[in-house]
């Protein structure tokens, strides 16, 4: 018989469960038997749609993380927080310019960052959240980009941050005033983009689509990614 | 311009408020007026630099329907002449905390229009941010 | 001389023309200013009440990168922070006082910020650019001039956040004469004035503009009724105000004689010998060439 599976005890949203030790926060609460039909996603830690915070036994820091990752420990209290509110303002990228201007008029609240660096401690991905909007408000849209490259819009940063600023909003609006209007224009993409157009791609997409489950993966594991 | 003022009954609380909240020892004060004389928005004012003083003084959270507060631009010209060495602008920075922190704003930050939202520094932006929104 | 740079975010975007007239007016004078590698945000306006602690962090922050300077040897032994805006240097300095002062909000702060790898020991100086000029005597300054500002009539406004309150102010806040020692050392005229530290209307521009425009007025025309060419300024706040407003209350009023307005680093420049481009003269509003060129400067 196999060995039997050490339980441990957590907290999920308030109530107590015994979950196998070594679970990740999401296996946790399936096997508690919560239906997870908001605050799902990919399970691979890409998407970003998990973000939950959680305190540990005897920490009290309240921490972030992606439920599909971070594994639970004896004593934890977890909640998830499938979508935090956010207004969402709508633009055409065409009428904006790339400087702290568009920021004024998009996304004002920036302006009341106090630099507490809460956001960079939320932050599953361990990005400077801080950083990036220090860059948003020093005008600084390339270093913002850069900075926030990472970012899953979990929205961990906006849930606690006190100045209300939705961070991936203006870290979203960034990068793309940096792709449209910045960042140094790069011939290949033209070609591909053409060559995309033109149907040259249209057979390996198609064989993908059809390819089973079990060989798509096989390959996307072995996939090689050069990065010049 | 003279006005009269109701005084209602003395609310020590507020006062204690305020004085923790601006550290001043606003009891000290001695209606001199002279940081009325000096202040440069004086004309803005509904109330008084002074007039606040005596009214926070005399414990009355009237004051907190005064624009005086929010007018007062920390420009520290009373701080530096007020012969009880009293910081009125910490006293004004107090009040306008009183209505922030109950979650009231008292700008709305949306309504910058798009042309000066184009044109207005940062400085300014983040300094009025921080001085009425709370 | 090497010393650490808090630029502030304004003079990243629309004071550019500060900046550059000031890195390039220093470089002349023998002053290299080293850009703290990572900086925050100081807040502009200095938090008054008794317990707004978070507001402090963005200084300290900023106080404990100069540290870090030191330690990775950008610069040797300078606990000095230098700024160039008025309103950076006056809202560092008064964080730093209540630091230096309130050894438990030190602590408390430190204790919030776990994640800097050093605490802030409370050493840093916060100065502004004129008092290192001042220190380094202006007659030195005077001396290194190549294209003095003969006959030109400086006004110099200090606004507020230069000298007020007393302890941080860089001179006496009724009678200063810092701004006027340095126009002098440029072979300019000073302008005796009364406005000169009377508020711009500050960051009202942005909610309650008629204010500003009252005031503007009323420092404009005293500057006139005083004879003045041009006025100074070291705040990115107050420039805006006085210049891009004035612009617009002579869009307003034709018949208003509008003052150009520069950054004192801007004339520093035009002394030194920097052309126009080099100290940014196309990114002021009011057209500031006129007057240069009457007077054979540029
Ligand atoms: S920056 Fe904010 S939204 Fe983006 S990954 Fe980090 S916490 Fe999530
Ligand atoms: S949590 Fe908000 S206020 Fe704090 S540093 Fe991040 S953006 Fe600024
Ligand atoms: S100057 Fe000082 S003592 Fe005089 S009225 Fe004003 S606050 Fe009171
Ligand atoms: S600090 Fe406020 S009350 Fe005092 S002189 Fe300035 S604007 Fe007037």
């Amino acid at each position: 018989m196999a060995e039997k599976q050490k339980m441990i005890k957590v907290y999920l949203t308030g109530e107590l469960f015994e979950v196998p030790e070594g679970s990740t926060i999401m296996m946790a609460l399936e096997y508690a038997g919560f239906q997870l039909k908001q605050g799902i996603g990919c399970r691979e830690g890409y998407c970003g749609a998990c973000a939950t915070v959680y305190r540990e036994k005897g920490d009290y820091k309240l921490k972030g993380g992606l439920a599909c990752q971070t594994v639970v420990s004896e004593g934890m209290a977890i909640t998830q927080i499938p979508s935090v509110p956010a207004e969402k303002p709508v633009y055409d990228l065409n009428d904006l310019t790339p400087d702290v201007g568009t920021f004024t008029k998009l996304f004002p609240s920036v302006f009341r960052c106090v630099s507490c660096n809460t956001c960079t401690k939320a932050c599953p991905q361990d990005i400077e959240v801080m950083d990036y909007i220090q860059a948003i408000i020093r005008g600084d849209l390339a270093k913002a980009a850069d900075i926030s490259f990472d970012c899953i819009r979990c929205g961990l940063c906006a849930m606690r941050c006190p100045a209300e600023i939705v961070q991936y909003d203006n870290a979203t609006l960034a990068r793309r005033l940096y792709g449209k209007y910045l960042a140094k224009k790069s011939p290949e993409l033209e070609k591909r983009i053409e060559e995309i157009k033109e149907g040259k791609y249209d057979k390996d997409i198609k064989e993908l689509k059809e390819m089973p489950h079990d060989e798509l993966s096989k390959i996307y594991y072995k996939r090689e990614i050069k990065i010049s | 311009m003279a006005q009269i003022i109701k005084l209602k009954d003395k609310d020590t609380d507020f006062l204690e408020k305020i004085m923790e909240l601006s550290g001043e020892q606003i009891t000290l004060c001695e209606q001199c007026g002279t940081c009325s004389a000096g202040c440069p928005f004086v004309s803005e004012m509904d109330i008084n630099p002074s007039q606040i003083m005596r009214l926070v003084m005399l414990g009355q959270e009237s004051v907190m329907d005064s624009k005086t507060m929010w007018i007062c631009a920390s420009c520290f010209t009373c701080t530096v002449r007020c012969p009880r060495k009293l910081d009125l602008s910490k006293v004004s920075e107090a009040l306008r905390q009183v209505t922030l922190r109950g979650a009231i704003d008292e700008i709305d930050i949306k309504e910058i229009s798009d042309e000066e939202a184009l044109k207005l520094p940062t400085i300014a932006v983040v300094g009025s941010f921080r001085k009425f929104t709370g | 001389m090497k010393i650490p740079y808090f630029p502030g975010c304004t003079l990243k975007t629309t004071a550019q023309n500060f900046e550059m007239s000031a890195i390039e007016s220093a470089k002349k004078i023998g002053i290299e200013f080293i850009e703290l590698p990572r900086w925050n945000c100081c807040g502009v306006v200095a938090s008054l009440t008794s317990d707004d602690l978070m507001r402090h962090l963005a200084p300290v922050r900023n106080f404990i990168r100069v540290q870090e300077m030191n330690k990775q040897g950008l610069v040797k032994n300078e606990n000095r922070l230098l700024t160039l805006c008025s309103m950076c240097y006056n809202t560092l300095s008064l964080s730093n006082l209540r630091m230096k002062n309130e050894a438990d909000d030190l602590q408390k702060i430190n204790d919030f910020m776990h994640r800097e790898e050093e605490n802030y020991d409370g050493n840093i100086e916060v100065v502004h650019f004129l008092s290192i000029l001042e220190e380094m005597g202006f007659d030195k300054l005077a001396q290194k001039i190549t294209k003095p500002l003969k006959d030109l009539k400086v006004a110099s406004y200090y606004g507020c956040m230069l000298l007020r309150p007393k302890e941080v102010g860089i001179d006496d806040a009724e009678a200063p004469a810092i701004l006027e020692n340095f126009v002098k050392s440029l072979k300019a005229e000073t302008v005796d004035w009364d406005a000169g530290s009377r508020c711009c209307g500050s960051y009202h521009t942005v909610n309650n503009v008629d204010i500003v425009y009252n005031l503007v007025k009323g420092i404009i025309l005293d500057a006139r009724k005083n004879g003045a060419e041009a006025i100074i300024t070291s705040c990115p706040l107050c420039a805006f105000n006085l210049d891009v407003r004035q612009s617009e209350i002579k869009k307003d009023n034709p018949d208003f004689q509008t003052i150009p307005i520069f950054y004192f680093t801007q004339l520093m420049g035009i002394a030194l010998g920097l052309d126009k481009k080099a100290v940014g003269l196309e990114f002021n509003k009011i057209d500031t060439e006129d007057i240069l060129k009457k007077k054979k400067l540029i």
